[in-house]
């Protein structure tokens, strides 16, 4: 177990290394000049050059990767280009509302998924089980702005029971969370539903009847914890959508965590927070996938972590 | 050991179970289907009632519907009634059911790999059912738990208790799943084929297992099996079921002895029985075909920080053979002897060490493109026909598939051939152009045979091949084996656990034991005068068809070397001595 655990970490920071070379090589690539967005519109050619000369833009890529990851390994992600601060301080103060917000998105997509999976399963090819299927079908297929505004517009403009945007309250992380996890409360209603289905027709289940258990047993001793497995090893993967569900809701509804931040270093072309936003969410996806895979092996005896 | 199938029978006694016109209809696209008609019969208390036939005769819907586990809403009761005692189950609701369930009727299942929860601990899934029953507290259950195991003879149950199925050998698991049955003391057992997918030796140890349950218990036994060696070892009756219908019920003595039924001679007529195979000719002066010397097939076994190899699975050492022009060469052993992997060695399907020629063609280290024109003289045959035939693309297509790919022939050369090839195995050639699904398992094994006929090779290597079939259509798809080789000179490599096949089609035996060759010669020599303890040991757990010999009690198995070893153990290999002639002998093991 500790081998494995080791081995994945290695494995793990060798993931990171190598998005922090693609990222890096494809913002070196982009045709837009840093240094000429942090000057200005007015700034003469001099400038420019000595704001490029001053942020090492002139160096060959290779000089500026390895600069760059020298920092990172001593914890320092680099200064933004436009405000006047560094990354991580930045991340830092960020990333508590993003990880609230992702969390409970999380919890609300699998209450809702599975719930809607689990009976959609058991009503099989009946009204309800159609009726549900339309629904994540939606819920799959709608982008999350359309979502997002048409929640604001029903809950807070119309009825006004909860805010409109912004942080701080309970309140405020409903419609985000319901926003964010919308998505994937479709895709796992999907595969809780084939899971459920696929379960049920297992001899074991059989078995359990034959014991003259109840059927409420049945599905909740012998058929969920079946069912569940494969969407447990989805979770993990799971997070990189919401990295890019974050930025869109995080606009929407006015949330101040790193989609925010995020989407303002885009469209200013601020390569260090970009990136820092980047390895961040990488680091995120990678350790996801990490913890899911340290716990299936609880749930499931079967798998063995060599 | 078998009680007198006369006990308990007669007018005065009652029935524990009585089944009255039984009649069951599955729902299908054209309506209703008929899938169990008007079955009538009774079961005494402390009798086994063996209901026996071939694949959709209806045996297992019977189970289900007693059980009231027939799958709804496909498959229903029309007609009749099951008395349990004064009790009408047909139509009793499902909490009402619950209460007959495993307390008064238990029923075991032919496949222990998959019949239990695999993430509950034995413990548990034990537990359950006694404290679903109300046999006894909470607190008890565990104790309660551990005496059943002890019961079914589990080696080590106090560990067994905390274990995971997957942890259990299938042997184990179906004695989990018999004290599971047997936990509420039920009035009567059904057993669903519960030896069918175990080893031979193993079945004859759940076997006894059963009777031993029963003489104890005084339990009443419902056995289904389509093994007719099972039925006259376990049966005081039988009902021997066709299409839904009862052919014949008759004790068992009457069924082997003096059947009245056309149907059951036929169906008697078709079991493989050791000891009565027709004469094979000598083939010592044929070419040799098939040359394996030293053969050994070993698989690493990873682990660690860096995925390195720490031991090894001997899967196969050192086994030598040869297969001459004509000749058949069988493979016997229990699962994890390794006789399926020597077949996928020939072909190049694992890695492997040794030398391996092929109609001289030496194959060590050939890439697969190399194997390519070797493949031409050696096909396979595996046991599973549905899952070995695509069931999108034509059988047509299917059987000249390997004609494309080796670039032989095109056009209208592939649709004569295939027409050809359907001739050749009993098939008519409007059936090319249909899909896997519409034909029956027989049928399908019959494409599968086509298909590997179609390069002409050499060799074939039949993996399990009839193993899946019913036995009248087992014994017709050995004909055409046979026939093929009288024909055509082909040589087999004829891989089974069925010492009865075995005896029917080889000219010479190998028995092995994970991974090594335990005994080896000409068939009369193997089979008619064992000399290993382990080759006795596997033919006397054959149930024989033939109710008036009893099969002594098995002796236990003595202990063998794990063939997984760390790297740097050396595997003791045994060495074989010779007997008389060809046939030799382990010695040391």
């Amino acid at each position: 177990m500790s081998g494995y655990l080791v081995r994945r970490l290695i494995e793990s920071a060798l993931i990171l290394l190598g998005i922090t070379f693609v990222t890096f090589v494809l913002l070196y690539m982009v045709p837009a000049d840093p240094a000429r967005q942090i000057a200005g519109r007015s700034a003469t050619a001099e400038t420019v050059a000595n704001i490029r000369d001053q942020l090492g833009l002139n160096d060959p890529l290779f000089v500026q990767y390895f600069r760059y990851l020298g920092n990172l390994l001593q914890g320092d992600m680099g200064r933004s280009y436009l405000q006047r601060a560094e990354v991580a301080d930045l991340i830092a103060a960020r990333l508590p509302a993003s990880l609230l917000l992702m969390v409970s998105a999380i919890v609300t997509e699998l209450i809702l998924g599975l719930t809607i999976g689990v009976v959609a399963a058991l009503r099989r090819n009946r009204p309800a089980d159609h009726t549900l299927m339309i629904f994540s079908f939606v819920s799959i297929s709608a982008p999350q702005f359309v979502i997002g505004i048409l929640l604001l517009y029903v809950f807070s403009v119309q009825f006004g029971w909860l805010p409109i945007g912004g942080y701080g309250t309970f309140a405020h992380l409903i419609l985000p969370s319901i926003t964010l996890g919308f998505l994937g409360a479709g895709w796992y209603s999907r595969m809780m539903r084939s899971s459920m289905i696929d379960v049920l027709e297992q001899d074991f289940v059989r078995t359990a009847r034959a014991k003259g258990l109840s059927r409420l047993h049945i599905i909740t001793r012998h058929v969920m914890p079946n069912a569940i497995l494969p969407v447990i090893a989805m979770i993990g993967i799971d997070i990189g959508l919401f990295m890019s569900g974050i930025v869109v809701v995080e606009s929407v509804f006015g949330w101040p965590g790193i989609g925010q931040l995020a989407w303002q270093a885009i469209q200013r072309v601020d390569i260090p927070v970009i990136m820092g936003v980047t390895m961040v969410s990488a680091t995120a996806i990678v350790l996801g996938n990490l913890i899911a895979d340290l716990v299936a092996p609880l749930i499931d005896p079967r798998i063995k972590t060599k | 050991m078998k009680p007198d199938s006369e006990i308990g029978r007669g007018d005065t006694a009652r029935p524990v179970l009585s089944v009255r016109d039984l009649t069951v209809q599955v729902a299908t696209g054209e309506g209703g289907k008929t899938v169990l008609d008007h079955l009538s019969f009774d079961l005494q208390p402390g009798e086994t009632l063996a209901l026996a036939g071939e694949s959709g005769s209806g045996k297992s819907m019977t189970a289900l519907a007693i059980m009231g586990l027939l799958p709804r809403p496909m498959a229903r009761i029309t007609e009749g009634s099951i008395l349990l005692g004064d009790q009408d189950l047909v139509g009793l609701n499902d909490k009402r059911y619950r209460d007959i369930r495993a307390r008064r009727i238990s029923m075991i299942f032919q496949e222990p790999m998959t019949s239990l929860n695999p993430l509950m601990t034995v413990e548990r899934q034990l537990c359950e059912v006694l404290l679903e029953h109300r046999m006894c507290t909470r607190n008890e259950a565990p104790a309660r738990a551990l005496k059943l195991l002890r019961d079914l003879r589990l080696t080590d149950p106090e560990q067994r208790m905390k274990q995971y199925p997957h942890e259990l050998s299938g042997g184990m698991r179906q004695r989990v799943m018999i004290a599971i049955a047997l936990a509420c003391e039920p009035e009567i057992l059904i057993a669903d084929e519960p030896t069918t997918a175990l080893d031979v030796t193993v079945q004859a140890e759940i076997l006894d297992l059963i009777r031993l349950m029963q003489k104890e218990h005084g339990t009443a036994v419902l056995m289904i099996t389509h093994d007719m060696g099972v039925v006259a070892e376990m049966a005081d009756r039988v009902i021997i079921m066709r299409e839904g219908k009862p052919e014949e019920t008759a004790p068992v003595e009457q069924i082997f002895d003096a059947p009245r039924s056309a149907y059951a001679r036929q169906l008697l007529a078709a079991v493989p029985r050791l000891g009565h195979a027709p004469e094979r000719s000598v083939k010592d002066s044929a070419k040799k075909l098939v040359e394996v010397d030293d053969l050994s097939v070993r698989f690493n076994v990873t682990g660690g920080i860096f995925n390195r190899t720490v031991a090894r699975l001997h899967a196969v050492e050192g086994v030598s053979f040869e297969i001459r022009a004509g000749e058949t060469l069988a493979l016997v052993g229990e699962s994890g002897s390794g006789k399926s992997t020597i077949g996928k060695a020939l072909l190049g399907l694992v890695p492997w060490d040794g030398s391996v020629r092929i109609d001289g063609t030496q194959t060590r280290g050939m890439s697969r493109r190399a194997m390519r024109p070797v493949l031409r003289d050696i096909q396979m045959v595996f046991q599973d026909p549905g899952a070995s035939l695509d069931s999108r693309m034509t059988v047509g297509e299917q059987v000249v598939e390997p004609l494309k790919v080796h670039q032989l022939a095109s056009g209208s050369e592939l649709t004569d051939r295939a027409e050809f090839l359907f001739q050749r195995v009993g098939l008519s050639n409007d059936m090319l152009s249909r899909y896997p699904h519409e034909f029956s398992g027989g049928q399908r094994q019959r494409v599968c045979i086509a298909r590997a006929l179609s390069l002409s090779p050499k060799v074939i290597v039949a993996d399990e091949s009839v193993s899946a079939l019913d036995v009248s259509v087992q014994a017709q798809v050995l004909d055409l084996l046979q026939e093929l080789q009288d024909a055509d000179g082909l040589s087999y490599l004829f891989i089974s656990h069925d010492m009865a096949v075995v005896d029917q089609v080889a000219d010479r035996v190998m028995v092995l034991r994970l991974g090594q060759v335990m005994e080896e010669g000409p068939r009369e020599a193997v089979l008619h005068d064992p000399r290993h303890h382990y080759t006795r040991r596997l033919l006397s757990a054959v149930p024989v068809p033939d109710p008036s010999r009893t099969r002594a009690l098995l002796p236990p198995a003595p202990d063998a070397q794990s063939p997984v070893l760390a790297l740097g153990e050396s595997f003791q290999r045994v060495r074989l001595e010779t007997v008389a002639g060809s046939h030799r002998v382990a010695t040391g093991t």
